[in-house]
């Protein structure tokens, strides 16, 4: 078994983590790092996993030796707080923005402070399955890009070189993106029912998709009526026709476990929804070709797929275990 | 038996013995596609009624 860890476990993201990892066959969840709730069984804030685990939260200082270490701690805290853990776990899992990005100057541009631990950045291996099987296998530092990032990065991937550089992503999100802390913007009467236009531009994942893709993405970010899903439209031009492009995805993402093209010509989701993803480690992929005009379209859920699946998946190549161990199901429908 | 659809290039399995006029539908691009020979088989898309999500 491999014995593992998650720190900030308190948070959205945090218990999709130990949802999937106390449900894994091969991984034993040893401690659940909270600076807000030790003592606290974790199923106090976390109520889906009663009856699933006896877990209690443990203060950061409590942390012990384990095999694997998830950091679902916030952006900017991460960096000043890995220094002080990196020896704890043969392999750190990180889940914040703060290891994403390996130049501290782009870094800085995005997230408004210098970085803390800049000779860190560039040691972690992206946690993209899909473009980094072999690294991830013996990786020691994984950093899982954002939620909004990944849809676009697997909706782009197989356009790079079939389109122009310069890419628009049109991105959703639901609430749970905003994470478990109270604030004035994630108060229900602000929140239901608006369609917030929460970054116009410079949304901070997009310098993630530009680096992966080599595309010059720019990115809107739109907070909308849900609390789990993401989808990013994605406007670029090119000459290629729909069934290059068809077959551009289908030799990216043919033998891939948790990549599925949808772009249907009948039914009520003709195009990725991230309704029908809730709960699943899947990203949907799908286009649209009209004249030079292409559209690539991908949904996911936020907190699986765009953080705590991707990061299980990662694990599972990490250990040697098969890549679907744990993440199989499907998503929810109705949901 | 396994022909390829004529919209997307997708495989489409077909159930033998093959008929005139069967319809199947792809599993990559769900087109509806009509058996419109049998001798080679071949496939084309079936005549559809488009639908309206209100655009």
């Amino acid at each position: 078994m491999i014995r593992v860890s998650v720190m900030g476990a308190a948070g959205y993201l945090g218990g999709e983590l130990l949802r999937l990892l106390i449900g894994h066959p091969g991984v034993e969840v040893a401690q659940a790092i909270s600076t807000r709730f030790p003592g606290r069984r974790v199923d106090s804030v976390h109520p889906n996993l009663r009856s699933q685990t006896g877990l209690v939260f443990s203060a950061p200082d409590d942390l012990t030796d384990g095999d694997v270490l998830f950091l679902a701690t916030p952006h900017r805290t991460t960096m000043t707080l890995l220094p002080g853990v990196r020896d704890r776990a043969g392999t750190v899992i990180d889940l914040s923005g703060d290891f994403r990005l390996p130049d501290p100057a782009v870094y800085e541009r995005y997230y408004g402070v210098p970085h803390a631990a800049p000779e860190l950045l560039g040691a972690f291996v992206p946690g993209v399955p899909e473009m980094f099987r072999d690294d991830l296998a013996k990786a020691d530092l994984i950093s899982v890009p954002g939620c909004m990032a990944t849809a676009a990065i697997l909706a782009l991937r197989p356009l790079a070189g079939l389109v122009g550089p310069d890419v628009q992503i049109d991105a959703r999100t639901g609430s749970s993106g905003s994470g478990a802390m109270a604030g004035d913007g994630n108060l229900h009467a602000e929140r239901s029912g608006a369609m917030r236009v929460f970054a116009p531009s410079r949304h901070r994942h997009e310098a993630e998709v530009t680096r992966l893709t080599g595309l010059n993405a720019r990115m809107t970010a739109t907070g909308v009526e849900a609390v789990r899903g993401v989808q990013v439209v994605c406007h670029a031009t090119g000459t290629a026709g729909e069934r290059e492009i068809r077959g551009a995805y289908r030799e990216h993402y043919g033998g891939e476990p948790f990549v599925r093209i949808v772009a249907h010509r009948k039914g009520a989701h003709r195009l990725p929804d991230p309704k029908l993803l809730s709960g699943s480690n899947y990203c949907d992929v799908g286009f649209a070709v009209d004249g030079d005009r292409i559209t690539a379209i991908a949904a996911l859920d936020n907190l699986v797929k765009g953080g705590a699946g991707a990061a299980v998946q990662c694990l599972n190549i990490r250990t040697g275990h098969a890549e679907t161990l744990g993440l199989g199901f499907p998503g929810l429908h109705p949901a | 038996m396994t022909r390829t659809c004529p919209e997307c290039e997708g495989p489409v399995e077909l159930a033998e013995p093959v008929r005139l006029s069967e319809i199947a539908q792809c599993g990559d691009c769900s087109s509806e596609l009509e058996v419109v020979g049998v001798e080679p088989v071949a496939l084309a898309l079936a005549p559809e009624i488009e639908e309206d999500w209100g655009e």
